[in-house]
């Protein structure tokens, strides 16, 4: 008998789907989760190395085991609610900052369509035909649970941290959204696997050749929404003791900062699928089948975008409140709009790829000469 | 009554902060009361005393050696100059004159204090822009410093290592050689600090017309040290009255014009080649000789002598018993110390102890300027000038 015959057809076809979306989910959200301690001691190890110091090597052989340890430490922590918080939001808020993070990865697509036991594949959570807008509708969510943690805290240090950091991620969210329509307008899709695909067959596909403009806005834009240096005003350690997060103890701390460096991963891999081809290989080789090839080059970019991250955290200054401000609004959302129109009139010539790639380069170079220039103009006045 | 009324609506947008005692970048136990209008600074209000001691009264009922290792804790980033500062200022009131040698390494001493003062500054300063990597580079010259500090003295920290009328003991064999090492290696470290910062476009953004005051206005308050160079008034008084061996030696005062935070960054990091250059000097010129003058009433007589002549003996126990007494009078004597002007004022009636003792700290004084440079600025520019006037509280509060 035909399985389509079979009378609880519908049923079966619901659990397979249902099943399939379960493994995918959970081996999403554990390679996140696993991969997050990892990151942090990477992101420690490397600041140690950059620093002159070992950085953490008491646990576990190079220190390996330290971020498990930091864990279980964090979770045995006591828990401190202030007397004067406003306990509901107070509690509320590390959900809201965590699920979000989490709710991203779905629509990441970390390897090609594969074959298996007859059905085709795609290696993400879904494959939603509107992925860049539902990233920047879930992203922006998270703002809220640093609103609602600085001002429940009850903590002045808090509230300015929860008040800088909804005006950057505000301004920046534009910048953000208004910085990737270059790859959308070469795209023609908002659908991330699309997206992805459409740079397959060698790196001088990568929209980074094409966008280099845009993708300069878009990782500066990246910065300043995942509150990295030079942008992490909201938890300025040297100005607001911890910003946000100031009064979280144990594992409501923890969520923040589990959601901190969930969003650097995302980050990373928005911009690789965006920009560096996504799983693609940057040369077509053939030694390894798909299924691994991609994963596999799809990690290594986005591990190469977390090494720039902390390299950046490990080298700058941070800029002040009204620069960050004035930076966004400027520099970043003024650029990103040139970019939109430099590339739909180079589209609308149909321009090869090296035309988009002058361009864009030809305006960052511009830009770069008038910053020297009034920068020089003003060490002269002084 | 009806005055708080009329205050009141101007009040209501200003949230008071307590920034401090317990902070990341309030160098210490320094509180700020601070009026803020959004981030904007109204009012601010340093609240010093979490750190008193009560060094200036400890001293009334201490010997004048006894008093040195207190003044280690009062810069305590410094204390080879707070070692001088103090011991210069007792000599003064005895009039006895140091030996050449002495001279020669107390100027090294003193400018090797000022390298590390600085390097210090650099880390903090940097650390509260948000550039911590820069805090943790300065370590590797501050760890030779005090290696070097301890090979003389014993202590790496408080050193203690001053006497009135010469110094603790004689410089160890070799140990210059090791400072030329290290001076010679030093100017090259500058120039990676300059290369991380001096053109970096978010540290002049962050610094540069931030933490304003002009020079009439540093001069009104009092400010001194690289903060009043870097307003351009050319006053150090290692230049103005030379003491030790400045006056011998080839070097240039270093005066900024900006006025502002980066000013003093630039002020600062060239006083510390010049400080380099010093040191450099004084190595090439060490006289030869004894360190301690040859006046047992003072300074101990020589450990060996201790054990074979009588009077030695007698001097010894008379010094260690009670100490020496000095004339009567009173004498004030400063120097420039890495963070400004550091002066010693002894009033004394005879005794073996300073009748009344008062330490012009240069943190105390330069803390004032905080107000005038932060009112109407951000609330991160408090934060870079406090790092920028390069303050200590265990200076300040004495």
């Amino acid at each position: 008998m035909p399985l389509r015959n079979y009378p609880n057809w519908g049923l079966l076809v619901m659990l397979e789907l249902f099943l399939i979306s379960a493994i995918k989910i959970a081996f999403v959200v554990g390679v996140a989760l696993g991969a997050m301690p990892f990151v942090v001691l990477f992101e420690r190890k490397l600041l140690g190395w950059i620093q002159v110091r070992p950085g953490p090597n008491r646990v576990g052989p190079w220190g390996l085991l330290q971020c498990i340890v930091d864990g279980i430490k964090l979770f045995f922590k006591e828990e401190i609610i202030p007397d004067q918080a406003d306990k509901p939001l107070y509690l509320l808020a590390p959900a809201l900052v965590v699920i979000p993070a989490f709710l991203v990865l779905a629509i990441i697509p970390f390897g090609p369509t594969v074959h298996v036991l007859g059905r085709d594949i795609n290696m993400s959570v879904t494959d939603l035909n509107i992925g860049i807008l539902f990233f920047f509708a879930i992203a922006s969510l998270g703002v809220y649970g640093i609103v609602i943690a600085g001002w429940s805290s009850n903590n002045k240090y808090s509230l300015l941290g929860a008040m800088r950091s909804s005006a950057q991620m505000l301004s920046y969210e534009i910048s953000l959204g208004l910085s990737v329509v270059g790859v959308l307008l070469l795209a023609g899709t908002f659908d991330l696997r699309t997206i992805a695909e459409q740079q397959a067959g060698g790196f001088w596909h990568w929209y980074i050749f094409q966008q280099p403009l845009g993708f300069v806005l878009f990782l500066a834009a990246g910065f300043a929404e995942t509150n990295r240096l030079p942008f992490d005003l909201p938890e300025a350690e040297t100005e607001l003791t911890g910003g946000y997060h100031t009064e979280y103890s144990s594992m409501k701390f923890a969520m923040f900062f589990i959601s901190e460096y969930i969003n650097i991963m995302t980050m990373s891999a928005i911009v690789t699928t965006l920009y560096l081809g996504g799983w693609t290989a940057p040369i077509e080789h053939g030694l390894l089948p798909p299924w691994l090839a991609g994963p596999l080059w799809f990690g290594a970019k986005v591990f190469v975008l977390i090494f720039f991250f902390i390299l950046i955290r490990g080298t700058w200054p941070r800029l002040r409140y009204d620069q960050l401000m004035a930076f966004g609004w400027k520099i970043v959302l003024p650029l990103a709009l040139a970019n939109i129109i430099l590339t739909a009139c180079l589209v609308a010539l149909d321009s090869p790829w090296w035309v988009f790639c002058l361009a864009g380069l030809a305006v960052i170079f511009v830009i770069d000469r008038i910053v020297t220039m009034l920068r020089r103009s003003t060490l002269r006045a002084a | 009554m009806q005055k708080t009324i009329e205050i009141f609506p101007e009040n209501l947008e200003l949230m008071t902060l307590n920034m401090g005692p317990q902070h990341p970048s309030t160098h210490g136990v320094l509180q700020l009361v601070i009026d803020l209008e959004g981030e904007v600074v109204r009012k601010i209000t340093p609240i010093i005393g979490y750190l008193h001691r009560g060094k200036e009264k400890t001293a009334e009922v201490k010997t004048y050696h006894q008093f040195i290792p207190y003044t280690d804790r009062l810069d305590y980033l410094s204390p080879m100059s707070n070692n001088y500062a103090f011991v210069s200022t007792v000599e003064k009131l005895l009039g006895i004159e140091v030996t050449p040698r002495a001279t020669y390494l107390r100027t090294l001493l003193c400018e090797l204090a000022r390298i590390s003062s600085h390097l210090l500054w650099l880390g903090s300063q940097a650390m509260e822009l948000g550039a911590a990597t820069v805090f943790l580079y300065i370590f590797r010259e501050r760890e030779i410093i005090y290696d070097l500090f301890e090979a003389i003295s014993g202590h790496r920290f408080t050193v203690s290592y001053m006497r009135v009328g010469g110094m603790a003991r004689d410089i160890p064999d070799g140990w210059l050689e090791k400072v030329q090492a290290f001076t010679d290696d030093f100017p090259k470290r500058v120039t990676e600090y300059e290369d991380l910062l001096t053109l970096n476009e978010i540290f002049l953004q962050r610094t540069k017309g931030v933490g304003m005051i002009s020079a009439a206005d540093a001069i009104d308050l009092g400010l001194t040290g690289p903060c009043l160079r870097a307003s351009d008034v050319g006053w150090d008084i290692r230049k103005s009255n030379p003491y030790l061996a400045y006056g011998e030696l080839d070097w240039e005062m270093v005066v900024g014009t900006g006025c502002d935070v980066y000013e003093r960054y630039l002020v600062r990091m060239e006083e510390m080649r010049q400080s380099n250059r010093i040191v450099q000097q004084c190595i090439q010129r060490m006289p030869d000789g004894p360190v301690n003058i040859d006046n047992p009433k003072v300074i101990y007589p020589p450990r060996d002598n201790v054990h074979k002549s009588m009077e030695d003996l007698i001097h010894h126990f008379m010094l260690a018993y009670e100490g020496f007494r000095t004339p009567e009078g009173e004498v004030y004597n400063s120097i420039e110390a890495p963070k400004g002007e550091l002066g010693f004022y002894i009033y004394s009636d005879g005794a073996n102890k300073p009748y009344r003792l008062k330490i012009r700290s240069p943190s105390f004084v330069n803390l004032q300027t905080l107000s005038k440079m932060c009112t109407g600025r951000l609330f991160a520019d408090v934060v870079a000038v406090i790092g920028s006037l390069d303050i200590v509280l265990g200076d300040s509060d004495r």
